[in-house]
Protein backbone atom coordinates (compact mmCIF):
# COMPACT_ATOMS: atom_id res chain seq x y z
CA UNK A 1 0.00 0.00 0.00
CA UNK A 2 3.20 2.39 0.33
CA UNK A 3 3.39 2.52 -3.45
CA UNK A 4 0.09 3.38 -3.90
CA UNK A 5 0.50 7.42 -2.57
CA UNK A 6 3.65 7.65 -5.43
CA UNK A 7 1.82 6.06 -7.89
CA UNK A 8 -1.37 8.75 -7.54
CA UNK A 9 1.23 11.27 -7.65
CA UNK A 10 2.31 10.85 -11.10
CA UNK A 11 -1.36 10.13 -12.28
CA UNK A 12 -2.38 13.12 -10.79
CA UNK A 13 0.99 14.96 -12.60
CA UNK A 14 -0.06 13.37 -16.05
CA UNK A 15 -3.67 14.58 -15.91
CA UNK A 16 -2.34 18.38 -14.64
CA UNK A 17 -0.08 17.83 -17.92
CA UNK A 18 -2.95 16.73 -20.12
CA UNK A 19 -5.72 18.85 -19.12
CA UNK A 20 -2.76 22.12 -19.76
CA UNK A 21 -2.01 20.60 -23.21
CA UNK A 22 -5.87 20.11 -24.06
CA UNK A 23 -6.29 23.87 -22.89
CA UNK A 24 -2.85 24.54 -25.20
CA UNK A 25 -3.55 22.84 -28.53
CA UNK A 26 -7.56 23.57 -28.40
CA UNK A 27 -6.93 27.32 -28.31
CA UNK A 28 -6.41 27.77 -31.75
CA UNK A 29 -9.24 26.67 -32.91
CA UNK A 30 -11.36 28.64 -30.26
CA UNK A 31 -9.30 31.79 -31.37
CA UNK A 32 -9.99 31.02 -34.70
CA UNK A 33 -13.66 30.94 -34.54
CA UNK A 34 -13.69 34.14 -31.97
CA UNK A 35 -12.04 36.01 -35.01
CA UNK A 36 -14.24 34.97 -37.83
CA UNK A 37 -17.32 35.90 -35.33
CA UNK A 38 -15.46 39.55 -34.10
CA UNK A 39 -15.40 38.84 -30.63
CA UNK A 40 -12.53 39.06 -27.94
CA UNK A 41 -13.28 35.96 -25.42
CA UNK A 42 -11.76 36.37 -22.17
CA UNK A 43 -8.85 33.83 -20.72
CA UNK A 44 -11.22 32.10 -18.85
CA UNK A 45 -14.11 32.09 -21.86
CA UNK A 46 -11.30 30.29 -23.88
CA UNK A 47 -10.31 27.90 -21.46
CA UNK A 48 -13.70 26.39 -21.11
CA UNK A 49 -14.33 26.05 -24.59
CA UNK A 50 -11.21 24.17 -25.09
CA UNK A 51 -12.35 22.01 -22.81
CA UNK A 52 -15.75 21.04 -24.51
CA UNK A 53 -14.81 21.10 -28.15
CA UNK A 54 -16.57 18.31 -30.46
CA UNK A 55 -13.80 17.71 -32.63
CA UNK A 56 -11.13 18.34 -30.56
CA UNK A 57 -7.38 18.22 -30.87
CA UNK A 58 -6.08 17.09 -28.00
CA UNK A 59 -9.63 16.00 -26.08
CA UNK A 60 -9.18 16.58 -22.48
CA UNK A 61 -9.56 13.10 -19.87
CA UNK A 62 -12.98 13.93 -19.08
CA UNK A 63 -14.64 13.75 -22.37
CA UNK A 64 -12.12 10.73 -23.44
CA UNK A 65 -13.88 9.37 -19.72
CA UNK A 66 -17.27 9.91 -20.97
CA UNK A 67 -16.47 9.02 -24.91
CA UNK A 68 -15.16 5.71 -22.60
CA UNK A 69 -18.12 5.45 -20.25
CA UNK A 70 -20.31 5.79 -23.51
CA UNK A 71 -19.20 3.14 -25.63
CA UNK A 72 -19.01 0.93 -23.03
CA UNK A 73 -21.37 0.75 -20.69
CA UNK A 74 -24.10 2.87 -23.40
CA UNK A 75 -23.89 0.50 -26.02
CA UNK A 76 -25.14 -3.31 -26.50
CA UNK A 77 -22.02 -5.51 -26.47
CA UNK A 78 -22.81 -6.89 -29.64
CA UNK A 79 -22.82 -3.22 -31.29
CA UNK A 80 -20.39 -2.18 -33.60
CA UNK A 81 -19.74 1.02 -31.59
CA UNK A 82 -19.41 -0.84 -28.50
CA UNK A 83 -15.33 -0.85 -27.24
CA UNK A 84 -16.26 -3.77 -25.21
CA UNK A 85 -16.87 -5.68 -28.35
CA UNK A 86 -13.71 -4.24 -30.10
CA UNK A 87 -12.03 -4.95 -26.93
CA UNK A 88 -12.95 -8.67 -26.85
CA UNK A 89 -12.00 -9.08 -30.56
CA UNK A 90 -8.69 -7.65 -29.82
CA UNK A 91 -8.54 -9.47 -26.62
CA UNK A 92 -9.23 -12.74 -27.81
CA UNK A 93 -6.74 -12.44 -30.73
CA UNK A 94 -3.92 -11.07 -28.05
CA UNK A 95 -4.47 -14.39 -25.86
CA UNK A 96 -4.11 -16.80 -28.83
CA UNK A 97 -0.99 -14.35 -30.15
CA UNK A 98 0.46 -14.72 -26.67
CA UNK A 99 -0.32 -18.34 -26.33
CA UNK A 100 1.46 -19.32 -30.05
CA UNK A 101 4.46 -16.88 -28.77
CA UNK A 102 4.80 -18.44 -25.54
CA UNK A 103 4.78 -21.58 -27.08
CA UNK A 104 7.18 -21.37 -29.65
CA UNK A 105 9.29 -18.64 -26.88
CA UNK A 106 9.58 -21.59 -24.19
CA UNK A 107 9.94 -24.43 -26.95
CA UNK A 108 13.01 -22.52 -28.76
CA UNK A 109 14.80 -22.05 -25.65
CA UNK A 110 14.58 -24.92 -24.22
CA UNK A 111 16.45 -26.09 -27.69
CA UNK A 112 19.19 -23.31 -27.06
CA UNK A 113 20.06 -24.75 -23.93
CA UNK A 114 20.41 -28.12 -24.84
CA UNK A 115 21.76 -28.06 -28.19
CA UNK A 116 24.47 -25.73 -29.02
CA UNK A 117 23.73 -26.20 -32.64
CA UNK A 118 20.68 -24.62 -32.03
CA UNK A 119 22.35 -22.04 -29.57
CA UNK A 120 24.46 -21.18 -32.75
CA UNK A 121 22.16 -21.04 -35.39
CA UNK A 122 18.90 -19.78 -34.30
CA UNK A 123 19.72 -17.39 -31.09
CA UNK A 124 21.04 -14.71 -33.86
CA UNK A 125 18.20 -14.81 -36.19
CA UNK A 126 15.65 -14.40 -32.54
CA UNK A 127 17.68 -11.54 -32.07
CA UNK A 128 17.55 -10.30 -36.10
CA UNK A 129 14.13 -11.22 -36.24
CA UNK A 130 13.57 -8.10 -34.01
CA UNK A 131 15.03 -5.46 -35.73
CA UNK A 132 12.44 -6.05 -38.52
CA UNK A 133 9.30 -3.39 -38.82
CA UNK A 134 6.56 -5.09 -37.62
CA UNK A 135 4.48 -2.69 -39.84
CA UNK A 136 6.45 -3.44 -42.62
CA UNK A 137 5.80 -7.45 -41.55
CA UNK A 138 2.13 -7.21 -40.54
CA UNK A 139 0.20 -7.15 -44.08
CA UNK A 140 2.73 -9.27 -45.66
CA UNK A 141 1.39 -12.01 -43.58
CA UNK A 142 -2.44 -10.60 -43.87
CA UNK A 143 -2.04 -10.71 -47.56
CA UNK A 144 -0.38 -14.36 -47.39
CA UNK A 145 -2.83 -15.57 -45.16
CA UNK A 146 -5.45 -14.51 -47.24
CA UNK A 147 -3.80 -15.93 -50.39
CA UNK A 148 -3.66 -19.29 -49.04
CA UNK A 149 -7.39 -18.80 -48.18
CA UNK A 150 -7.28 -18.56 -44.37
CA UNK A 151 -10.35 -15.99 -44.39
CA UNK A 152 -10.38 -15.50 -40.45
CA UNK A 153 -8.93 -12.75 -39.58
CA UNK A 154 -7.82 -14.09 -36.52
CA UNK A 155 -4.72 -15.95 -37.53
CA UNK A 156 -2.43 -13.68 -39.03
CA UNK A 157 -3.04 -11.19 -36.33
CA UNK A 158 -2.11 -13.71 -33.77
CA UNK A 159 0.79 -14.80 -35.92
CA UNK A 160 1.71 -11.10 -35.29
CA UNK A 161 0.98 -11.11 -31.89
CA UNK A 162 3.11 -14.18 -31.33
CA UNK A 163 5.88 -12.23 -33.07
CA UNK A 164 6.53 -9.91 -31.07
CA UNK A 165 5.88 -11.90 -27.81
CA UNK A 166 7.90 -15.22 -28.19
CA UNK A 167 11.48 -12.84 -27.99
CA UNK A 168 11.19 -11.61 -24.33
CA UNK A 169 9.75 -15.20 -23.68
CA UNK A 170 12.67 -16.84 -25.54
CA UNK A 171 15.36 -14.52 -24.22
CA UNK A 172 13.72 -15.02 -20.19
CA UNK A 173 13.31 -18.28 -20.44
CA UNK A 174 17.18 -19.24 -21.47
CA UNK A 175 18.16 -16.76 -18.89
CA UNK A 176 16.55 -18.81 -16.67
CA UNK A 177 17.24 -22.61 -18.05
CA UNK A 178 20.77 -21.54 -17.34
CA UNK A 179 20.68 -19.79 -14.00
CA UNK A 180 21.40 -22.84 -12.61
CA UNK A 181 25.24 -22.65 -11.40
CA UNK A 182 28.10 -25.18 -12.03
CA UNK A 183 27.73 -26.29 -8.20
CA UNK A 184 24.08 -27.16 -8.77
CA UNK A 185 24.48 -29.00 -12.27
CA UNK A 186 27.52 -31.08 -10.44
CA UNK A 187 25.23 -31.95 -7.57
CA UNK A 188 22.74 -33.53 -10.49
CA UNK A 189 25.59 -35.39 -11.93
CA UNK A 190 26.68 -37.08 -8.30
CA UNK A 191 22.98 -38.32 -7.90
CA UNK A 192 23.14 -39.88 -11.87
CA UNK A 193 20.31 -37.99 -12.27
CA UNK A 194 19.09 -38.28 -15.97
CA UNK A 195 18.39 -35.37 -18.24
CA UNK A 196 15.10 -35.33 -18.00
CA UNK A 197 15.25 -35.09 -14.05
CA UNK A 198 18.01 -32.50 -14.03
CA UNK A 199 15.52 -30.06 -16.31
CA UNK A 200 12.19 -31.12 -14.47
CA UNK A 201 13.50 -31.16 -10.67
CA UNK A 202 16.56 -28.37 -11.65
CA UNK A 203 16.15 -26.14 -15.00
CA UNK A 204 12.72 -25.53 -15.25
CA UNK A 205 11.68 -24.73 -11.64
CA UNK A 206 15.21 -22.19 -11.23
CA UNK A 207 14.04 -20.50 -14.73
CA UNK A 208 10.10 -19.81 -13.03
CA UNK A 209 11.21 -16.72 -11.87
CA UNK A 210 12.85 -14.98 -15.04
CA UNK A 211 10.22 -16.80 -17.15
CA UNK A 212 7.15 -14.51 -15.52
CA UNK A 213 9.10 -11.27 -15.47
CA UNK A 214 9.76 -12.04 -19.29
CA UNK A 215 5.62 -12.97 -19.79
CA UNK A 216 4.81 -9.92 -18.21
CA UNK A 217 7.03 -7.80 -21.74
CA UNK A 218 5.26 -10.50 -23.70
CA UNK A 219 1.92 -10.21 -22.98
CA UNK A 220 2.00 -6.88 -23.39
CA UNK A 221 3.90 -7.14 -26.69
CA UNK A 222 1.37 -9.52 -27.99
CA UNK A 223 -1.26 -6.68 -27.12
CA UNK A 224 0.71 -4.04 -29.47
CA UNK A 225 1.25 -6.79 -32.36
CA UNK A 226 -2.31 -7.67 -32.41
CA UNK A 227 -3.11 -3.98 -32.72
CA UNK A 228 -0.86 -3.40 -35.39
CA UNK A 229 -2.10 -6.03 -37.54
CA UNK A 230 -5.79 -4.57 -36.75
CA UNK A 231 -4.75 -2.00 -38.28
CA UNK A 232 -4.14 -2.24 -41.72
CA UNK A 233 -7.22 -1.73 -44.41
CA UNK A 234 -9.41 -4.56 -44.08
CA UNK A 235 -9.78 -5.20 -40.47
CA UNK A 236 -13.49 -3.64 -39.11
CA UNK A 237 -13.36 -5.05 -35.75
CA UNK A 238 -11.33 -4.94 -32.63
CA UNK A 239 -8.96 -1.85 -31.28
CA UNK A 240 -6.71 -1.38 -34.20
CA UNK A 241 -9.46 -0.88 -36.33
CA UNK A 242 -11.24 1.48 -34.43
CA UNK A 243 -8.17 3.60 -33.67
CA UNK A 244 -7.23 4.08 -37.93
CA UNK A 245 -11.26 4.50 -37.96
CA UNK A 246 -11.29 6.82 -35.91
CA UNK A 247 -7.99 8.59 -37.24
CA UNK A 248 -9.51 8.78 -40.63
CA UNK A 249 -13.34 9.11 -40.46
CA UNK A 250 -14.26 9.74 -37.14
CA UNK A 251 -14.04 12.28 -34.54
CA UNK A 252 -10.00 12.46 -33.00
CA UNK A 253 -11.98 11.27 -29.64
CA UNK A 254 -12.61 8.28 -30.86
CA UNK A 255 -9.04 7.48 -31.53
CA UNK A 256 -8.38 8.53 -27.72
CA UNK A 257 -10.86 6.37 -26.18
CA UNK A 258 -9.71 3.13 -27.80
CA UNK A 259 -6.19 4.26 -26.54
CA UNK A 260 -7.40 4.26 -23.40
CA UNK A 261 -9.25 0.94 -23.75
CA UNK A 262 -6.34 -0.45 -24.96
CA UNK A 263 -4.19 0.34 -22.31
CA UNK A 264 -6.28 -0.46 -19.38
CA UNK A 265 -6.74 -3.93 -21.23
CA UNK A 266 -2.54 -4.44 -21.59
CA UNK A 267 -2.28 -3.17 -17.59
CA UNK A 268 -4.88 -5.94 -17.17
CA UNK A 269 -3.43 -8.42 -18.80
CA UNK A 270 0.05 -7.34 -16.88
CA UNK A 271 -1.82 -7.71 -13.95
CA UNK A 272 -2.79 -10.65 -14.38
CA UNK A 273 0.25 -12.77 -14.84
CA UNK A 274 1.65 -10.45 -12.32
CA UNK A 275 -0.92 -12.01 -9.70
CA UNK A 276 -0.17 -15.57 -11.30
CA UNK A 277 3.36 -14.81 -10.55
CA UNK A 278 2.66 -14.25 -7.03
CA UNK A 279 0.46 -17.11 -6.22
CA UNK A 280 2.93 -19.43 -8.24
CA UNK A 281 6.19 -18.20 -6.88
CA UNK A 282 4.58 -17.42 -3.05
CA UNK A 283 3.26 -21.62 -3.28
CA UNK A 284 7.22 -22.33 -4.51
CA UNK A 285 7.90 -20.81 -1.36
CA UNK A 286 10.29 -18.55 -3.25
CA UNK A 287 8.24 -15.09 -2.59
CA UNK A 288 9.54 -13.71 0.88
CA UNK B 1 49.70 -56.43 4.21
CA UNK B 2 49.46 -55.03 0.60
CA UNK B 3 47.03 -57.97 -0.30
CA UNK B 4 44.53 -57.30 2.33
CA UNK B 5 44.57 -53.44 1.73
CA UNK B 6 44.08 -53.97 -2.16
CA UNK B 7 41.00 -55.96 -1.35
CA UNK B 8 39.82 -53.73 1.42
CA UNK B 9 40.49 -49.77 0.36
CA UNK B 10 37.55 -47.59 -0.55
CA UNK B 11 39.33 -45.16 -2.65
CA UNK B 12 43.03 -45.85 -4.13
CA UNK B 13 44.58 -43.74 -6.57
CA UNK B 14 48.07 -44.66 -8.19
CA UNK B 15 50.50 -42.31 -9.55
CA UNK B 16 47.46 -40.22 -10.53
CA UNK B 17 47.62 -36.89 -12.23
CA UNK B 18 45.68 -34.07 -13.84
CA UNK B 19 46.99 -31.71 -16.39
CA UNK B 20 43.85 -28.51 -17.27
CA UNK B 21 44.87 -26.72 -21.01
CA UNK B 22 44.38 -23.42 -20.09
CA UNK B 23 45.68 -20.65 -22.47
CA UNK B 24 48.66 -19.76 -20.19
CA UNK B 25 49.45 -23.24 -20.71
CA UNK B 26 48.63 -26.63 -19.32
CA UNK B 27 48.36 -26.28 -15.12
CA UNK B 28 49.62 -29.70 -13.37
CA UNK B 29 46.67 -29.92 -10.89
CA UNK B 30 47.32 -33.13 -9.81
CA UNK B 31 51.12 -34.83 -10.17
CA UNK B 32 51.64 -38.67 -9.07
CA UNK B 33 49.23 -38.43 -6.33
CA UNK B 34 49.13 -42.52 -4.64
CA UNK B 35 46.62 -42.62 -2.44
CA UNK B 36 44.41 -45.66 -0.78
CA UNK B 37 41.69 -44.82 1.98
CA UNK B 38 40.06 -47.59 4.11
CA UNK B 39 36.41 -48.23 5.02
CA UNK B 40 35.31 -45.96 8.11
CA UNK B 41 38.42 -43.25 7.52
CA UNK B 42 38.14 -39.91 8.19
CA UNK B 43 40.67 -38.33 5.50
CA UNK B 44 41.36 -34.98 5.67
CA UNK B 45 43.21 -33.19 2.38
CA UNK B 46 44.52 -30.14 3.59
CA UNK B 47 46.82 -27.17 1.23
CA UNK B 48 46.88 -24.03 0.15
CA UNK B 49 44.55 -22.99 -3.07
CA UNK B 50 45.71 -24.25 -6.05
CA UNK B 51 47.20 -27.83 -4.22
CA UNK B 52 44.59 -29.78 -6.09
CA UNK B 53 42.62 -30.99 -3.37
CA UNK B 54 39.30 -29.57 -4.47
CA UNK B 55 40.09 -31.54 -8.10
CA UNK B 56 41.31 -34.55 -5.97
CA UNK B 57 37.73 -34.86 -4.47
CA UNK B 58 36.46 -34.39 -7.57
CA UNK B 59 38.19 -37.06 -9.41
CA UNK B 60 36.80 -39.42 -6.46
CA UNK B 61 33.34 -38.12 -8.30
CA UNK B 62 33.69 -38.95 -11.18
CA UNK B 63 33.37 -35.35 -11.96
CA UNK B 64 36.74 -34.66 -13.15
CA UNK B 65 38.99 -36.88 -15.72
CA UNK B 66 42.07 -37.84 -14.55
CA UNK B 67 45.14 -37.63 -17.41
CA UNK B 68 47.29 -40.31 -16.39
CA UNK B 69 47.32 -42.60 -13.28
CA UNK B 70 44.66 -45.28 -12.26
CA UNK B 71 42.14 -44.36 -9.61
CA UNK B 72 38.90 -46.98 -8.18
CA UNK B 73 36.15 -46.49 -6.14
CA UNK B 74 34.69 -49.28 -4.40
CA UNK B 75 36.71 -51.30 -6.40
CA UNK B 76 35.70 -49.61 -9.98
CA UNK B 77 36.37 -46.84 -12.17
CA UNK B 78 35.05 -43.36 -10.23
CA UNK B 79 32.09 -43.25 -13.30
CA UNK B 80 31.04 -46.21 -11.96
CA UNK B 81 30.69 -45.67 -8.84
CA UNK B 82 29.03 -42.41 -9.59
CA UNK B 83 26.19 -44.30 -11.32
CA UNK B 84 26.08 -47.49 -9.05
CA UNK B 85 25.37 -43.66 -6.15
CA UNK B 86 28.96 -44.80 -3.92
CA UNK B 87 28.80 -41.76 -2.16
CA UNK B 88 27.13 -38.59 -1.40
CA UNK B 89 28.93 -35.15 -2.04
CA UNK B 90 28.97 -31.60 0.17
CA UNK B 91 29.82 -28.43 -1.45
CA UNK B 92 31.30 -25.67 0.16
CA UNK B 93 28.32 -23.63 -0.63
CA UNK B 94 24.80 -25.71 0.89
CA UNK B 95 23.01 -24.67 -2.91
CA UNK B 96 19.85 -25.99 -1.45
CA UNK B 97 17.01 -25.54 -3.91
CA UNK B 98 14.77 -22.10 -2.71
CA UNK B 99 11.53 -23.70 -4.04
CA UNK B 100 11.67 -26.92 -1.78
CA UNK B 101 11.09 -26.94 1.55
CA UNK B 102 14.36 -28.46 3.76
CA UNK B 103 12.38 -31.98 3.36
CA UNK B 104 12.04 -31.36 -0.23
CA UNK B 105 15.47 -30.98 -0.69
CA UNK B 106 16.28 -34.18 1.36
CA UNK B 107 14.12 -36.14 -0.65
CA UNK B 108 15.93 -34.81 -3.81
CA UNK B 109 18.32 -37.29 -4.39
CA UNK B 110 15.50 -39.66 -3.39
CA UNK B 111 13.17 -38.93 -5.80
CA UNK B 112 15.64 -39.29 -8.82
CA UNK B 113 16.88 -42.58 -7.21
CA UNK B 114 13.20 -43.94 -7.18
CA UNK B 115 12.78 -44.66 -3.99
CA UNK B 116 9.00 -45.70 -2.78
CA UNK B 117 7.30 -42.64 -1.13
CA UNK B 118 6.77 -43.92 1.97
CA UNK B 119 10.42 -44.80 1.90
CA UNK B 120 10.99 -40.85 1.45
CA UNK B 121 9.31 -39.64 4.15
CA UNK B 122 11.19 -42.33 6.59
CA UNK B 123 14.61 -41.37 5.48
CA UNK B 124 13.88 -37.60 5.48
CA UNK B 125 12.76 -38.34 8.92
CA UNK B 126 15.99 -39.83 10.11
CA UNK B 127 18.64 -38.17 8.50
CA UNK B 128 17.02 -34.66 9.81
CA UNK B 129 17.19 -36.18 13.04
CA UNK B 130 21.20 -36.88 12.69
CA UNK B 131 21.63 -33.41 11.82
CA UNK B 132 19.67 -32.22 15.03
CA UNK B 133 16.82 -30.54 12.23
CA UNK B 134 13.71 -32.70 13.16
CA UNK B 135 10.81 -30.51 13.16
CA UNK B 136 12.55 -28.15 10.68
CA UNK B 137 10.92 -29.92 7.55
CA UNK B 138 8.29 -27.64 6.46
CA UNK B 139 10.46 -24.87 6.70
CA UNK B 140 12.44 -23.25 3.52
CA UNK B 141 16.20 -22.54 3.18
CA UNK B 142 15.78 -19.05 3.55
CA UNK B 143 14.46 -19.29 6.77
CA UNK B 144 17.59 -21.37 8.54
CA UNK B 145 21.16 -19.86 9.06
CA UNK B 146 24.00 -20.57 7.19
CA UNK B 147 25.20 -23.38 9.58
CA UNK B 148 21.42 -25.03 9.98
CA UNK B 149 21.55 -24.87 6.04
CA UNK B 150 24.54 -26.68 5.39
CA UNK B 151 23.18 -29.06 8.17
CA UNK B 152 20.54 -29.43 5.66
CA UNK B 153 22.93 -30.20 2.48
CA UNK B 154 25.04 -33.00 4.71
CA UNK B 155 21.21 -34.53 5.71
CA UNK B 156 20.68 -34.65 1.61
CA UNK B 157 24.17 -36.24 1.05
CA UNK B 158 23.67 -38.58 3.82
CA UNK B 159 19.56 -39.58 2.52
CA UNK B 160 20.17 -42.54 0.30
CA UNK B 161 23.05 -43.85 2.30
CA UNK B 162 26.12 -44.24 0.27
CA UNK B 163 29.37 -45.48 1.82
CA UNK B 164 31.59 -42.57 1.09
CA UNK B 165 30.91 -39.10 2.28
CA UNK B 166 32.95 -36.35 -0.01
CA UNK B 167 32.92 -32.71 1.79
CA UNK B 168 34.32 -30.11 -0.15
CA UNK B 169 35.07 -27.60 2.51
CA UNK B 170 31.49 -27.88 3.66
CA UNK B 171 32.04 -25.38 6.51
CA UNK B 172 35.03 -23.03 5.22
CA UNK B 173 31.98 -20.31 4.84
CA UNK B 174 30.82 -20.68 8.32
CA UNK B 175 32.17 -18.40 11.38
CA UNK B 176 34.52 -19.95 13.64
CA UNK B 177 32.30 -20.82 16.49
CA UNK B 178 29.47 -22.54 13.98
CA UNK B 179 31.99 -24.10 12.89
CA UNK B 180 33.29 -25.93 15.63
CA UNK B 181 29.66 -27.07 16.82
CA UNK B 182 29.23 -28.10 13.18
CA UNK B 183 32.61 -30.46 13.48
CA UNK B 184 31.80 -31.84 16.79
CA UNK B 185 28.16 -32.79 15.44
CA UNK B 186 30.43 -34.45 11.78
CA UNK B 187 32.39 -36.41 14.56
CA UNK B 188 29.35 -38.00 16.43
CA UNK B 189 27.56 -38.47 13.26
CA UNK B 190 30.74 -40.58 11.46
CA UNK B 191 30.86 -42.56 14.83
CA UNK B 192 26.96 -43.34 14.21
CA UNK B 193 27.07 -44.07 11.04
CA UNK B 194 30.72 -45.71 10.54
CA UNK B 195 30.61 -43.42 6.58
CA UNK B 196 34.54 -43.38 5.08
CA UNK B 197 34.57 -39.47 4.73
CA UNK B 198 36.81 -37.47 2.70
CA UNK B 199 37.43 -34.04 3.76
CA UNK B 200 38.58 -30.48 2.00
CA UNK B 201 39.55 -28.17 4.12
CA UNK B 202 41.93 -25.09 4.59
CA UNK B 203 41.89 -24.92 8.35
CA UNK B 204 44.84 -27.15 9.88
CA UNK B 205 42.42 -27.81 13.47
CA UNK B 206 39.80 -28.96 11.53
CA UNK B 207 41.84 -30.88 9.33
CA UNK B 208 43.65 -32.21 13.06
CA UNK B 209 40.14 -32.43 14.96
CA UNK B 210 38.18 -34.39 12.62
CA UNK B 211 40.85 -36.72 10.76
CA UNK B 212 42.04 -39.95 10.90
CA UNK B 213 44.22 -39.61 8.75
CA UNK B 214 45.51 -35.72 7.49
CA UNK B 215 46.83 -35.99 3.88
CA UNK B 216 49.00 -32.37 3.31
CA UNK B 217 48.97 -31.18 0.05
CA UNK B 218 51.02 -28.83 -1.79
CA UNK B 219 50.76 -26.88 -4.91
CA UNK B 220 52.14 -26.22 -8.45
CA UNK B 221 52.33 -28.96 -9.32
CA UNK B 222 49.26 -30.30 -6.70
CA UNK B 223 51.20 -33.46 -4.51
CA UNK B 224 50.76 -35.03 -1.75
CA UNK B 225 53.49 -33.33 0.81
CA UNK B 226 53.07 -35.93 3.76
CA UNK B 227 50.21 -38.26 4.80
CA UNK B 228 49.82 -38.20 9.11
CA UNK B 229 48.42 -40.92 11.02
CA UNK B 230 46.59 -39.36 13.72
CA UNK B 231 47.34 -40.38 17.34
CA UNK B 232 44.52 -39.18 18.72
CA UNK B 233 41.62 -41.28 20.47
CA UNK B 234 38.21 -41.78 18.54
CA UNK B 235 36.37 -40.03 20.91
CA UNK B 236 37.51 -36.37 20.91
CA UNK B 237 35.92 -34.01 22.76
CA UNK B 238 36.41 -30.02 21.58
CA UNK B 239 38.98 -29.31 24.29
CA UNK B 240 41.44 -32.16 22.71
CA UNK B 241 42.11 -29.21 21.03
CA UNK B 242 44.57 -28.15 23.66
CA UNK B 243 46.20 -31.51 24.26
CA UNK B 244 50.16 -31.71 23.71
CA UNK B 245 49.05 -34.20 21.60
CA UNK B 246 46.58 -32.53 19.02
CA UNK B 247 49.52 -29.40 19.09
CA UNK B 248 51.77 -32.06 17.97
CA UNK B 249 49.69 -33.22 14.70
CA UNK B 250 49.14 -29.24 14.41
CA UNK B 251 52.83 -28.92 14.35
CA UNK B 252 53.58 -31.33 11.66
CA UNK B 253 50.78 -30.40 9.65
CA UNK B 254 52.15 -26.95 9.36
CA UNK B 255 55.60 -28.20 8.58
CA UNK B 256 54.14 -30.20 5.57
CA UNK B 257 52.57 -27.35 4.64
CA UNK B 258 55.51 -25.48 5.34
CA UNK B 259 57.89 -27.72 3.49
CA UNK B 260 55.27 -27.53 -0.03
CA UNK B 261 55.36 -23.81 0.30
CA UNK B 262 59.39 -23.27 0.11
CA UNK B 263 59.50 -24.51 -3.86
CA UNK B 264 57.80 -21.59 -4.42
CA UNK B 265 60.36 -18.88 -3.40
Amino acid sequence: MKSILPILSVVAAIIALWYAGAVWMNSSWTLEQAQRAGTKPSLAEIIADTMHQERAVLPPPHQVVAELWDSTVNKRISSKRSLVFHGWVTLHATLWGFALGAAVGMGLAVSIVYFRVMDMSVMPWAIISQTVPIVAIAPMIIVVTNLIGIEDRLVPKAMISAYLCFFPILVGMVKGLRSPDAMQLDLMKTYNASGAQGFFKLRLPASLPYLFTSMKIGIAAALVGTIVGELPTGALRGLGARILVGDQFGPPIRIWSALMAASILAAALVGVVGLIQRVTLKRMGMAR
Amino acid sequence: MVQTGQNDAVIRAEKLSLTFETNDGPVNALKDVSLEVNPGDFVSFIGPSGCGKTTFLRVIAALEEPTAGSITVNGMSPDEARRARAYGYVFQAAGLYPWRTIGGNVKLPLEIMGFSRAEQEERVRKVLELVDLAGFEKKYPWQLSGGMQQRASIARALSFDADILLMDEPFGALDEIVRDHLNEQLLKLWARTRKTIAFVTHSIPEAVYLSTRIVVMSPRPGRIADVIESPLPADRPLDIRDTPEFLDVAHRVREGLRAGHSYDD
